[in-house]
């Protein structure tokens, strides 16, 4: 299993990390809060820690910590526009239930 | 599922505490709502993709209003509600604007600010660029998902404290948290990133649609100072299009035309500039309502002649604001492009060679305002690494009180790095004297009468004593928006008074709290009007349904007596649209639904029938 990026993801966030001018990936993680359980985060990575897992998508590096990476796998990280909003959508087959806004979930 | 954008390492919000903030360019023409996604500054769009909003207000005489192209789009037929400019009357009087006869609108002299009458009532500068807002504010709620915590808005560097304090009652008015008011010229250097550079003076053209501003910014250790600013508060693009249509008239050898076809073919004027920036030579063709056809060629060789003088008279500001600020051209690190007209080839070649530089022209020049205020309200809001150092604004002009004579002296000097506070030791003028008046003023004159008044106030309960012994320390402190607080404290007795300069054209809390009540009220007001009409239009829906129901089929499925129970329920609804009882209309609809049920049933039931007649069930497959 594996964590994924669409094209659409990838081509995204290639263009971000050009703007900032600096940053050797992307971090996905996950932290406890939120009103259901678990949080996402997503990142700039400016290093690769010892820990970390490295899945690379059409040429963009997804970092992400082992504890995370349980609560994550077989995630896909997609970018989609919706209505005026674009922006970052986690596909997880590991969440149960997720808040209303789907920002935080459970496992 | 709510959409993420990338955070900073160690910066990811924790859910549902995103702080959404944004930058808003309140345009005299245009307006721009811009935010940082992903660390990327980009402007907002609407529904139909159109990122500028007209800054045009209509009002209506139901007290509605309508924003932007929809506003524009009534400009001609309504003038005198339809408001454009109002950022030229914000914290003005009727006396401070030279060519007040130009403008279609009903202006009442109002104490501080004037005000316009429109079929809605009497509506104040503020009130309109808050309707502005509020329009951006949506736009800006819809395209990121949630609650705006903040914004920050651009002014002109020379805005005054009136009009500032102006722009930010606007904002409270729309419901919009200020993070901070930012020089316009500064939010440009900022969009450029010039902020990043350690030191430097830079200048920033900036020619609009009506208004041409020039700013000459000095950076010293993260600090943007304006050096100087002048400008044309009437030059701006729209000269331009007002130059072709002209040479129009006169190569077709025209007659004088009606408003229509000057309205056509100043937007023809206006398509060829625009095409100019890219093209070469461009046809312009045209039929006029009066039957005449426009066919003309024009090369942007002829355009450069005909509107070159416009170019011209932009140089004349610049030559004074470098003379002001002390500045030679060989000190001028960079020249930031600013306004749309900015595009035109033949401008950014004048300014090419008046500063022997390129200037500045790869970020939009309609956007770099939007996108430095975005990038600068992200910070503030606290999406960004501490270590950052945020940028800082001055004072655009001096701040001091009346003394004996009329004279000013002056209390903080302009360009003084915000926030700041200044305190000076005042005394008595005569033998027990036991008050003192203090007025306020701003301006580098040493008249108090050539300074704009900002507000007076009285200390009392200065104890009597002989001329020149009472210690009375004035102490000016200015936030860091901009605003005026005047504190005035007499050493020996502790007697005590202070004011915030704000209320220099009237308007207090309390004005602008009953407006905001007022404001509320309207929105009931429209949201029982909506449900009224919806309720109508479901109810004549059904009733059209069922009247086209009965005419087919209601004397061979219903009996007498049905048809003519529904026919009595149908009219009591119909009687009853008149009203304006949105919950009754809906229940009323509601039964008559429920009544025609049964008649619905056998009709469904009569066209299977009808459908199933002489078929056999092999070629009913499906």
């Amino acid at each position: 299993m594996a964590i994924t990026l669409t094209e659409a993801a990838a081509a995204r966030v290639q263009k971000f990390i050009a703007n900032r001018g600096k940053g050797v990936g992307l971090r996905l993680g996950v932290k406890t809060t939120g009103c259901s359980g678990m949080a996402y985060t997503l990142e700039f990575s400016d290093e690769i820690q010892p820990e970390d897992l490295v899945f690379e998508n059409h040429g963009v590096k997804v970092l992400i910590d082992p504890k995370s990476l349980s609560y994550l796998e077989g995630t896909e990280l997609d970018y989609t526009r919706e209505g005026l909003n674009e922006g970052f959508k986690f596909n997880n087959p590991n969440v149960k239930d997720e808040c209303g806004c789907g920002e935080s979930f459970t496992v | 599922m709510a959409l993420l954008q990338i955070s900073e390492p160690g910066q990811s919000a924790a859910p549902h505490q995103h702080r959404l903030a944004v930058g808003i360019d309140l345009g005299t023409t245009n307006s721009l709502v811009a935010t940082v996604r992903s660390g990327l500054s980009i402007v907002l769009h609407d529904d139909e993709g159109r990122v500028l909003l007209p800054s045009v207000v209509h009002y209506l005489a139901d007290g509605s209003t309508e924003v932007g192209y929809a506003a524009q789009a009534q400009q001609s037929h309504d003038p005198h509600n339809t408001i454009v400019s109002a950022k030229r009357f914000m914290g003005r009087g009727v006396h401070d604007i030279p060519d007040i006869a130009h403008y279609p609108y009903r202006f009442i002299d109002a104490p501080g600010m004037l005000q316009l009458n429109t079929v809605a009532g009497i509506k104040s500068p503020v009130e309109v660029s808050a309707e502005i807002l509020k329009s951006l504010k949506l736009r800006a709620e819809k395209s990121l998902g949630g609650m705006l915590s903040g914004a920050v808005i651009t002014v002109p560097a020379y805005f005054d404290d009136a009009q500032r304090q102006a722009t930010k009652d606007a904002a409270k008015l729309a419901g919009i948290n200020v993070l901070r008011l930012l020089n316009e010229p500064t939010a440009a250097a900022v969009a450029y990133g010039l902020d990043n550079a350690s030191e430097g003076v830079f200048v920033i053209y900036d020619l609009g649609g009506g208004t041409f501003d020039i700013s000459i910014l000095r950076l010293s250790r993260g600090v943007f100072e304006v050096l100087a600013t002048n400008g044309d508060s009437a030059l701006g693009g729209d000269d331009f299009d007002r130059r072709v249509f002209c040479w129009i008239l006169e190569q077709a050898k025209l007659p004088p035309i009606g408003p229509e076809d000057t309205r056509l073919l100043l937007t023809r004027a206006r398509e060829a500039k625009e095409l100019l920036t890219d093209h070469a030579e461009i046809h312009i063709t045209c039929a006029l309502s009066s039957g005449h056809l426009v066919d003309l060629m024009l090369t942007d060789q002829v355009f450069t002649e005909i509107t070159g003088h416009l170019v011209t008279k932009t140089l004349a500001p610049t030559r004074k604001a470098l003379r002001d600020a002390k500045i030679g051209i060989e000190n001028i690190q960079g020249v930031v492009m600013v306004g749309g007209a900015t595009r035109m080839p033949q401008i950014q070649q004048a300014v090419a060679r008046f500063f022997g530089q390129e200037p500045l022209t790869n970020l939009d020049p309609d956007k770099v305002v939007a996108l430095g205020a975005a990038i600068q309200a992200n910070m503030l809001a606290g999406n960004r690494n501490d270590d950052e150092l945020l940028l800082l604004d001055v004072t655009p002009l001096s701040l001091g009180i009346e003394t004996m004579g009329g004279l000013t002296e002056r209390i903080i000097p302009r360009n003084s790095t915000l926030p700041v506070a200044r305190a000076q030791d005042f005394t008595t003028f005569r033998d027990g004297q036991t008050a003192m008046s203090l007025h306020v003023v701003q301006g580098e004159r040493d008249l108090v009468s050539d300074c704009r008044s900002l507000a007076s106030f009285e200390l009392r309960g200065i104890p009597p004593m002989a001329a020149g012994a009472a210690r009375i320390r004035v102490t000016f402190q200015v936030d860091a928006d901009g605003l005026l607080s005047v504190k005035a404290f007499e050493q020996t007795s502790g007697a005590e008074a202070n004011i915030v300069v704000k209320p220099s054209y009237g308007l207090d809390d309390d004005e602008i709290a009953n407006m905001l009540q007022a404001g509320f009220a309207h929105a009931s007001d429209d949201k029982e009007a909506r449900a009224l009409a919806e309720a109508r239009v479901d109810a004549e829906r059904l009733l059209e349904a069922i009247a086209v129901a009965l005419k087919q089929d209601g004397s061979t499925l219903l009996s007498t007596e049905e048809q003519q129970l529904l026919e009595t329920k149908m009219n009591a609804l119909r009687n009853l649209l008149a009203s304006s009882d949105a919950r009754r209309i809906t229940i009323d609809t509601e039964t008559l639904n429920h009544a025609s049920e049964a008649f619905a049933a056998r009709r469904m039931d009569a066209s299977v029938r009808k459908a199933l007649t002489g078929h056999t069930l092999d070629n009913l497959k499906v």
